[in-house]
């Protein structure tokens, strides 16, 4: 790891007059699971670290059936994962949790760290999509919310000013809908090969039918990716095998994964027809229970 | 230079350390804490497993100075006195090391597991120990010696 200057942040305040004085040149550190593996290996190496960790305001959960959940951009993964409310009203959240990373990261690492760091393997990230979340980003003088299907724009990249930091996620209540998010990886908790979360509403009228649906993938394109042209072909529809087992193909035409040492890009497609198959057959199943 | 204080294993220590110093090599090298191995240096392999207020976590990935004011547990401060953890006795029953490189970081996460879970099962123990390698690949000893530590030997040692 490089020198670099470290800067201990007491609240939200300080931290952005911090980044603010000093720029592009600074980074933010939360928990710090990927950004202090990224300075060990010297993949990236800033010159001021702002460490934003010991900032409490920003560690909580809370929940109104009005407004829905919000959580504190500090709070760890593993507060997350055993979040009694969490666990009642969005379960695919916890589930989430249960199998991202080790429980020793998840018990350091925070959410709000997972999803500035912008990998393409971010289990949270396509988890909040599905669920139509929102994200807080507060700077030296202003404050945004801005939706998270709008926080990405490339791998590793997201629209994040350099003297913002993201405080809070707001996802709004579930109405009486069905989720998932599965992956497909070596081990339970390793990085996801490919990832999907969908989140899906059935019309009052008929449990046959879709009101509204979300897919997004995670692993396969250089950020999570909402499969447009499959979500269209469920929506409002008479749900059946064949219609989902033809979005999901359709799925597996429209993303973009890349060889490496998990597959080839042909693997990566199929795998993804399948589990994004068993994904929306879950969520319609998990939706119809309710 | 900064400056900073934490408690290990019950011993208060304040010092003075390059702000690019790991956790891992603060309690190796500074403290001299030499159950605290570097594995892989990635946060993948577990084997720098400590507590920080009781939650293990990888001491690799984190910097030094985030502990500050902080509880840290190392293997070291496991046992009392003479008197071993119930888990540390499991692995000595078990034969659960071959090498042994991975063995401090695999007690502190089942020990931290089983505060959490003293009943486990064995799916629930192979999913908590997920994040520590054992390159010997011994992994069959160690999940029957955390199966075998009995809840109510515990309360007991405690």
């Amino acid at each position: 790891m490089d020198q670099f200057k470290y800067f201990p942040a007491k609240d939200v305040e300080e931290a952005c007059a911090l980044l603010t004085q000093y720029g592009e040149e600074a980074k933010v550190l939360s928990g710090g699971q990927s950004l202090v593996s990224m300075m060990k290996q010297r993949l990236i190496s800033p010159p001021f670290i702002i460490d934003i960790k010991g900032i409490s305001d920003l560690d909580y959960i809370r929940y109104t059936d009005d407004d829905g959940l919000r959580i504190g951009g500090l709070t760890t993964h593993r507060s997350v994962e055993k979040s009694d409310i969490i666990i009642n009203k969005f379960p695919m959240l916890a589930q989430m949790e249960y199998t991202l990373a080790s429980v020793a990261v998840r018990n350091w690492g925070t959410v709000a760290g997972n999803l500035c760091s912008a990998d393409p393997a971010s289990d949270l990230a396509p988890a909040l999509i599905a669920l139509s979340a929102e994200v807080t980003l507060t700077g030296a003088a202003t404050k945004r919310t801005v939706s998270l299907d709008d926080f990405f724009v490339d791998s590793f990249e997201t629209i994040i000013k350099p003297d913002e930091i993201l405080t809070e996620i707001h996802v709004p209540n579930a109405v009486m809908g069905g989720g998932i998010h599965t992956k497909f990886a070596l081990r339970e908790t390793d990085l996801a090969v490919v990832s999907v979360a969908t989140y899906l509403t059935l019309k009052e009228s008929s449990h046959d039918e879709c009101d509204d649906i979300r897919i997004v993938m995670g692993s396969v394109n250089p950020f999570p990716f909402r499969v447009n042209r499959a979500e269209e072909a469920i929506r409002g529809q008479k749900i059946t095998d064949a219609l989902i087992e033809k979005a999901a193909q359709t799925v597996s035409e429209d993303i973009e994964p890349t060889a490496d040492l998990n597959g080839t890009e042909e693997f990566k497609r199929d795998i993804t027809r399948v589990l994004v198959q068993r994904a929306i057959k879950e969520a319609v199943a998990r939706a119809r229970t309710i | 230079m900064e400056n900073f204080s934490l408690t290990v294993n019950g011993e208060h220590i304040e010092a003075e350390i390059n702000p690019a110093t790991t956790l891992q090599n603060f309690l190796y090298k500074y403290v001299g804490l030499t159950g605290v191995k570097e594995g892989c240096g990635e946060g993948l392999c577990g084997c720098c497993t400590v507590r920080v207020d009781g939650e293990a976590v990888k001491s690799c990935i984190i910097l030094a100075l985030q502990v500050n004011g902080k509880r840290v547990q190392t293997i070291e401060g496991l046992a009392e006195g003479e008197t071993l953890d119930p888990v540390q006795e499991a692995f000595l029953d078990h034969g659960a090391f071959q090498c042994g490189y991975c063995t401090p970081g695999m007690i502190m996460a089942s020990r931290s597991f089983l505060d959490e879970n003293p009943a486990p099962s064995e799916k629930e123990i192979r999913h908590a120990l997920s994040g520590n390698l054992c390159r010997c690949t011994g992994y069959h000893k160690i999940v029957k010696a955390v199966l075998s530590v009995d809840p109510k030997k515990e309360i007991v040692a405690k």
